[in-house]
């Protein structure tokens, strides 16, 4: 099988700091795939090597099975969605779209017709004439878009094509993207901080952490069964709990996690169905989120635990009365994901 | 007292900035425009012959005189001379200010603007005139050509017509080396901060795109640091139209036009011919403007 992208042992280096250390990755053809990461984790450095902006100091970059190690930007198929979209200003839409056809030597008439093909593919035709300037983020993003697509390129990159929209738009487009990938059938790789974001667009995501891969997997499989307490804890909300804590509960002293949405929040004296893990403790923090409430429950030991409750019947009142109550935690023992296993 | 005022001027803002901008504004309107307008309707009057006095009557006379041979040589020859430096000028700044705005890190940049500005301290006067000891026969350009055994190229050079001369001190083509070398640095602060405000990812973006880095400069690079260019030119034309220290240090007896404007009005008395001369630079220098406010050179100054 060839990958549309294949990295092997790849290390990038700025001076004393070492922004990629030995990432070896495979992308899949057809692959919606996100890196994902807090800033400075790698994860833009990654995508630039891809794109061929940056050099890997070692290990080699595959595209669809040529080496595509030291080819520079202009000789790749590849195609970028940028951070801040980079439309070149001084150009019109329809200029800025069919850049890239023009540079390939494309006829006009064939030029016309694919631009504005690109325009509808990606919901803006007919602003072809007008500046970037004149065009809101949320349209920019989508000329970015056509003047990436408008290549028809194997693998598109995007740059957190989102991170500048607010947070309506950024939603609906997360709609259009996957909508896209699925319609063209090609690799897309999407750079990303939003974790959310990662889980709703990808078939498979790749965790990034201090230049490492932390885990690479599908989005049920990264929430379900994070590799370490850094994909745990960065991937949602998650509990862990280690030592005494987890011996009371478990049995076993080793570290494991348990999502806050799967802890059901009891009154102090109900007793918990029989096998089930439960502890009792007393209601720290209480944070209204409208649609659902976070608990923070201090627990015995001392750890503190997250529980996210629907507000189904309770209203805001009703939750910042629960402040400093004591409760019964319970949850399924199935759920406990033991890090590392 | 005092605070009254303030209060009193606070709100009225209209009448604040009035008083703010009343001094500059008749600076500019008696001094600048006064002075202006007086060179325009001067231009209108012409020289009487045979009494030598100025004869204050409206009148194209001046302008019939203007348009002879003699002097539009004059002209075409300082027109031709700016052209040619505006050019030079942009042709060194283009890779200096990508230097400056690509990659020079913060201390290389410190260092080159510095050396770019640097020449603007000492007087313009001495630079002129290093130049024409730079360029004598006796001077190091002869000299490092000689010994470098091109002097047959040097004499080559200077034996062509219009540009050559005796020396490199006394020719068209010394004058060009000079004014290059005296305005450059108008050209290259701000073709540097119009390639800065190029995003680096817009380079990137061109490339992405398939560009090589040839066609990234074409179409990308060089259109967006056309305003940058548009500006300096203004400074280099301008400034070589009405020049007079370089062609009087470094020409032949060949006059420019900034020579013409001090010969008339000086020792020929001719105030109404020098004006007509110095109408010339402000007309090609406001139709200058109008072409350069297009390429939009004004949001680059």
């Amino acid at each position: 099988m060839t990958f549309a992208v294949r990295l092997r042992g790849v290390t990038r280096r700025f001076g004393a700091v070492t922004a990629l250390r030995d990432v070896s990755l495979d992308v899949a053809d057809g692959e919606y795939f996100s890196l994902l990461g807090p800033s400075g984790s790698g994860k833009t450095t990654c995508l630039r090597l891809i794109a061929g902006f940056d050099r890997p100091d070692e290990g080699t970059i595959e595209l669809h099975g040529t080496n595509a190690t030291g080819v520079p930007p202009y000789e790749r198929d590849v195609n970028t969605v940028f951070q801040d979209y980079a439309l070149f200003p001084h150009m019109t839409v329809a200029g800025n779209v069919g850049y890239g056809l023009r540079i390939r030597g494309v006829t006009r008439a064939e030029r016309e017709r694919r631009v504005e093909e690109a325009l509808d593919l990606v919901r803006l035709p007919g602003v072809g004439a007008r500046r970037p300037s004149e065009l809101s983020g949320g349209q920019r993003q989508r000329v970015a878009l056509a003047r990436a697509l408008v290549n028809r390129p194997r693998v598109l990159l995007l740059d957190e094509p989102l991170g500048a929209l607010d947070l309506k738009l950024r939603q609906q487009m997360q709609i259009e993207l996957t909508a896209l990938q699925e319609r063209l059938g090609i690799t897309f790789l999407h750079v990303t901080h939003d974790q959310e974001e990662a889980l709703a667009l990808s078939d498979r995501l790749a965790v990034f952490r201090e230049g490492r891969l932390e885990q690479v997997g599908t989005p049920a499989e990264v929430y379900e069964r994070p590799a370490t307490a850094f994909v745990a804890d960065f991937v949602g909300v998650s509990n862990l709990l280690d030592g005494p804590a987890a011996e009371a509960l478990t049995g076993s002293a080793r570290a494991f996690t348990i999502r806050p949405e799967k802890i059901r929040m009891l009154p102090e004296a109900a007793a918990a169905a029989p096998g089930q893990c439960s502890v009792t403790g007393r209601i720290r923090d209480v944070v209204y989120l409208g649609m659902h409430t976070r608990y923070v429950v201090e627990v015995a030991e001392g750890a503190l635990l997250t529980v996210v409750e629907q507000n189904r019947e309770t209203t805001s009142v009703d939750v910042h009365g629960h402040r400093g109550r004591g409760v019964r935690l319970a949850w399924d023992p199935a759920h406990n994901h033991v890090l590392g296993a | 007292m005092l605070s009254r005022l303030s209060t009193w001027l606070h709100v009225r803002p209209r009448i604040a900035l009035a008083l703010l901008l009343a001094p500059p504004l008749a600076w500019m309107g008696v001094v600048y425009l006064g002075s202006l307008v007086s060179l325009v309707v001067q231009s209108f009057f012409h020289l009487d012959d045979f009494s030598g006095l100025v004869v204050r009557r409206f009148t194209l006379a001046t302008y019939r005189d203007l348009f002879t041979r003699a002097h539009t040589d004059i002209v075409l020859r300082t027109v031709s001379m700016a052209a040619a430096v505006t050019v030079a000028d942009a042709v060194l700044a283009l890779p200096l200010g990508y230097y400056l705005a690509r990659y020079a890190g913060p201390r290389m940049r410190a260092a080159l603007t510095l050396a770019v500005l640097m020449p603007l301290w000492s007087s313009y006067l001495v630079r002129v005139y290093f130049w024409k000891l730079i360029l004598a026969r006796e001077g190091v350009v002869s000299w490092a050509l000689a010994r470098a055994g091109l002097t047959p190229l040097l004499d080559g050079l200077l034996s062509l017509p219009v540009v050559g001369g005796p020396s490199l001190s006394v020719s068209a083509l010394g004058t060009f080396v000079a004014f290059v070398y005296v305005w450059l640095p108008y050209m290259v602060l701000p073709v540097a901060a119009a390639l800065e405000r190029v995003p680096r990812s817009c380079l990137q973006a061109s490339a992405d795109l398939g560009a090589r880095p040839s066609q990234t400069f074409r179409y990308v690079t060089l259109p967006l640091a056309l305003p940058g260019l548009a500006a300096g030119a203004i400074f280099t034309f301008s400034l070589t139209l009405g020049d007079f220290v370089v062609p009087g240090a470094l020409g032949n007896s060949s006059l420019f036009i900034g020579q013409a404007v001090l010969a008339y009005q000086g020792t020929a008395g001719n105030v109404p011919l020098a004006a007509a001369f110095t109408v010339v630079p402000m007309a090609l220098m406001a139709a200058y403007l109008l072409v350069a406010r297009r390429l939009g050179a004004f949001e680059a100054l």
